[in-house]
């Protein structure tokens, strides 16, 4: 297959960056988009010109680090999937195809198509957890979970923080990355105890994050490659609510 | 170098009890006066810091990595071994240890595999507190599944994302010591050297590989867990930026290296498809549960396959050869991942195998379709077939699964002694950066296990001994000249492979290496060609270092750069891995040595010469490395050549 990319060149996050052409003969549709990607860069580094720098590490869809906007939607065209996981069969020999970073405030451009997306890691710091130290554990039978609300929490636990919901978004909201967390542990009996501060606290640093605010058009849940449900947010709004009615930081 | 393993006296089953009653304690007053340095973030290193932390301990915990919940762990699909005996099925600590000790073809310590099966239990009840969503019954209960040739079911499982469950599990009790203070994260850093002064480790080098700034680190005591090296192979399981680097320069300060050749090729992954093949996925072992193994009998029939003219399903069954099943009637698809692997190696040679390279085995869900119904297939496996799908665009549910072994895990690393340190006080390496517990061959569902069993608890205790003994005050400024010295190597090196201005981009030498690796030292080696890669080697790093090419500067984030000083590593690595393979005149589990096996094929160990961990010490560049022998003792189990006939 023949390919015309367009892909979005950045020095650093103080320079300004733009689209760049290149064009590729040798395609195979087998070949990932990241293993074209490679492909571009051998070529570019052979020609002495710098490489494209992009995020990626597992390369199959669970590690949550590769993150390109591809053709105006995050993760390509293929819904369910990384872009990691996307091959070029799902292109036709002649495409144009553009390639650009995550853009949102909260998630600064690193270097070309690699963005800064620690803000997620704040928000799981100011509470995606449960307390409970090594070692202080009872026994794992003891808490009886029926199977279709461990199945919920594993729905929600899916997320693989990779920001394909808030690059989808018109606000750039990270409404579906904290809902998922916040949910799994608000589904389980060991989330009980903290639910109502987890659910005030990672709202919090979300917003301190300069993520936008939720208007529930659901482009999140399309774009999300785990299909993240949308009633986990609802799910959060729930708690939050809840939370701040009886809160103790009113 | 006199080697101690320092495993305690007593029976198997007391001593780790013992040691930890004679394991100094630290005041828990003083334990904020000791910092700890734990590189990496997978299993063991997040569960390393986080309980470390909650101690009192002031950790900084180091990734290279945007965030520590992508470290390699995470891509960990299958599940994770305890001997909780829940399902009555006869399990048991000692059984956990039996099959761990003998599915490692004997070549692990029974003092280390004993304390990782007794701890195992341990870990299931921590992440369950933590919210890890495990697999359940429909009363509640957690459910279990049998795994990688096991005969009770002991292995516990988050879906096909088990690694990701317990690793996210993990980097929720590290966040919480974020949020505390006592943990400082340092994500998308480097370490590129170890700081050794007065025979102990005092600290690491890093590079921000945002900025390119090299940094000092200077700490009471330095973990390494840092993961495994299949990327020795360019292709393997292992997530891209998979390296040794850590691990390696350790080795070229005084960190002896165990059993560097004992790599596993596991048998179900996806085949190469093409040259510009970036890395191979896993699909995992249960799937041999319910599939069936099997190529064509003829080579007739396998070539018109290959060439497109057949397909699978126009086999009738008199023209299949289940090959495990025919040679292995006791366990059939579930023999362990070795034997697995070989056999698949071997038909494709014979010619029969399939796909258009001819390197790949079918493994078959008609029979269980048919047993079970699409909908109970589905339930088990439905994620893992939805991957396949994605990757080959062939539908598993109506066509053979094609499947090739792929290099995923590597048993070597650096070794350490009971208490996980290395041979440089001061040093630790946990999970699979370190050689322990899994000998020649590692069990499905164990490497989970033992990335916990280190980091939540076995380093808690032991680490608490070396420091309590050196004391608070045995500690070195960043501006020491041990730290300096160690800065300036790391800028020379730095400034040298930007200096090569070659041809050839990183990748290509990179894969040369992986060629030569999988060809002489992967599924079957023999002393010919192990000295033919020896050569090869020696020469690829010549051309290496003359012809690289690295664009860029390294004031900035530049990721050839980062990549050229890890396939450095990996190219000298990959030389003492053919040593090792050399040395080790045997077979064993996944180290096959085809001038040592039975009649019938299988590996053949010699117990009487090499019931021993090679232990190799750095000698100088270049310079040939120093086999140390660590004997290995056997009181509770008897040696048996290992049999799945
Ligand atoms: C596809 C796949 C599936 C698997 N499935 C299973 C399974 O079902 N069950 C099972 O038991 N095992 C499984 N394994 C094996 C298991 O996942 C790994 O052995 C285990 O997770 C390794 O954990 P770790 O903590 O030792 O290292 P890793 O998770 O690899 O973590 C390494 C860490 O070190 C950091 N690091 C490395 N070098 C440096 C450096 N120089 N500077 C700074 N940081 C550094 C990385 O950033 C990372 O945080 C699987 C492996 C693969 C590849
Ligand atoms: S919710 Fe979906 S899109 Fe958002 S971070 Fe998680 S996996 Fe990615
Ligand atoms: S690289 Fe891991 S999800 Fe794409």
């Amino acid at each position: 297959m023949k390919i015309n990319l367009k892909v979005w060149r950045q020095k650093n996050s103080n320079t300004e960056g733009k689209l760049v052409e290149y064009h590729l003969d040798n395609v195979s549709e087998d070949m990932s988009f990241l293993e074209m990607f490679d492909v571009l860069n051998d070529s570019l580094t052979r020609k002495g010109e710098d490489p494209v720098t992009f995020d990626h590490d597992c390369r199959e869809g669970i590690c949550g680090t590769c993150s390109m906007y591809i053709n105006g939607r995050p993760h390509g065209p293929q819904t369910g999937a990384t872009t990691c996981q996307l091959h070029m069969r799902s292109f036709n020999d002649g495409d144009t195809i553009v390639v650009e970073p995550w853009r949102a405030r909260a998630f600064p451009v690193i270097k070309d198509l690699m963005v800064d997306r620690s803000a997620f890691d704040r928000i799981i710091q100011s509470g995606g957890y449960v307390s409970v130290n090594t070692g202080s554990a009872r026994d794992a039978n003891e808490i009886l979970i029926p199977r279709t609300i461990a199945d919920e929490a594993m729905d929600a636990a899916a997320c693989i923080g990779c920001g394909a919901c808030v690059a989808a978004c018109k606000n750039a909201s990270a409404m579906l990355f904290v809902s998922a967390k916040v949910s799994q542990l608000a589904i389980l009996p060991q989330g009980q105890a903290e639910h109502k501060e987890r659910a005030e606290r990672m709202v919090a640093q979300m917003d301190a994050e300069g993520f936008g605010a939720c208007s529930f058009t659901g482009a999140c849940s399309v774009e999300c490659p785990k299909s993240i449900s949308l009633d986990h947010i609802a799910r959060m709004n729930r708690e939050y609510l809840g939370a701040k009615l009886t809160s103790d930081n009113a | 170098m006199k080697l101690e393993s320092k495993i305690p006296e007593g029976p198997l089953a007391e001593k780790w009890a013992r040691q930890k009653f004679s394991l100094k304690l630290v005041n828990p007053a003083n334990k904020r006066k000791y910092d700890i340095i734990v590189v990496g973030t997978g299993l063991a290193g997040a569960s390393a810091a986080a309980s470390l932390a909650e101690l009192g301990y002031n950790v900084k915990a180091f990734c290279f990595q945007d965030s520590p919940r992508r470290a390699h762990s995470i891509a960990a699909q299958g599940g994770i071994n305890a001997a909780k005996n829940y399902q009555n099925d006869g399990d048991s600590v000692f059984r956990l240890f039996y099959d761990t000790i003998k599915g490692g073809d004997y070549r692990a310590r029974e003092g280390n595999v004993y304390r990782l099966a007794e701890v195992s239990v341990n870990i299931i009840d921590q992440c369950v507190a933590q919210g890890v969503p495990f697999a359940r019954e429909y009363g509640g209960l957690l459910a279990n599944r049998s795994f990688g040739g096991s005969q009770v079911s002991r292995t516990f499982y988050a879906r096909g994302q088990t690694g990701q469950q317990l690793l996210l599990g993990a980097y929720s009790a590290l966040s919480r010591q974020v949020s505390t203070g006592k943990v400082k994260l340092y994500p998308r850093t480097e370490m590129l050297d170890l700081v050794v002064e007065g025979g102990k480790a005092r600290g690491i080098i890093t590079r921000n590989l945002v900025t390119g700034k090299i940094e000092s680190h200077s700490g009471h005591a330095v973990l390494l867990c840092t993961g495994g090296y299949g990327n020795v192979f360019y292709l393997s399981t292992n997530a891209m930026g998979s390296n040794a680097t850590a691990a390696w320069r350790a080795h070229k300060k005084g960190a002896v290296f165990g059993n560097p050749c004992f790599t596993q090729i596991h048998p179900t992954c996806i085949p190469v498809s093409g040259h510009y093949q970036s890395k191979l996925t896993l699909m995992s072992e249960s799937l041999r549960n319910d599939g069936r193994v099997w190529a064509p009998k003829s080579k007739e029939d396998a070539q018109k396959i290959q060439k497109g003219q057949l397909r699978a399903n126009d086999l009738s069954e008199d023209a299949r050869d289940y090959f495990l099943e025919r040679r292995y009637p006791s366990f059939g698809n579930l023999v362990p991942r070795d034997v697995a692997s070989r056999n698949a190696k071997y038909v494709c040679d014979e010619g029969r195998g399939v796909s258009k390279t001819g390197l790949a085995v079918y493994l078959d869900f008609a029979d269980a379709i048919k047993r079970d119904g699409k909908k109970t297939i589905e339930a088990k496996y439905g994620n893992l077939f939805e991957m396949y799908e994605k990757i080959t665009g062939e539908n598993p549910y109506e066509t053979p699964m094609m499947i090739y072994p792929a290099v995923h895990y590597t048993m070597g690393g650096l070794w350490v002694d009971y208490n996980l340190m290395t041979s440089i006080p001061g040093l630790y390496a946990l999970g699979e950066a370190n050689f322990s517990d899994h000998g020649a061959n590692r069990l499905g569902a164990s490497a989970l296990m033992q990335g916990l069993a280190d980091g939540y608890f076995v380093i808690p205790y032991t680490v608490g001994d070396y420091l309590a003994n050196i004391g608070p005050a045995d500690k070195i400024p960043v501006d020491a000249p041990a730290f300096k010295e160690a800065e300036k190597k790391v800028h020379e090196q730095i400034d040298r492979l930007l200096a090569i201005k070659g041809e050839r981009p990183v990748d290509d030498l990179h894969k040369e290496l992986g060629h030569i690796m999988w060809e002489y030292c992967g599924m079957a080696r023999t002393a010919e060609g192990l000295q033919i890669a020896r050569e090869k080697i020696k020469a690829l790093k010549k051309e290496f270092w003359s012809n690289v090419k690295v664009l860029g500067d390294s004031q900035e984030m530049n990721q050839a750069l980062e990549q050229a000083s890890r396939v450095a590593d990996f190219i000298e690595l990959g030389a003492l891995m053919v040593e090792d393979a050399l040395n080790r005149n045997e077979s064993c589990g996944g180290h096959f040595r085809e001038e040592y096996q039975t009649p019938d094929g299988e590996a053949l160990r010699d117990d009487a010469n090499y019931a021993y961990v090679a232990a190799w010490e750095y000698q100088g560049d270049d310079q040939p490395e120093l086999l140390n022998k660590e004997m290995l003792e056997f009181e509770n189990v008897k040696l048996t050549q290992r049999s799945y006939k």
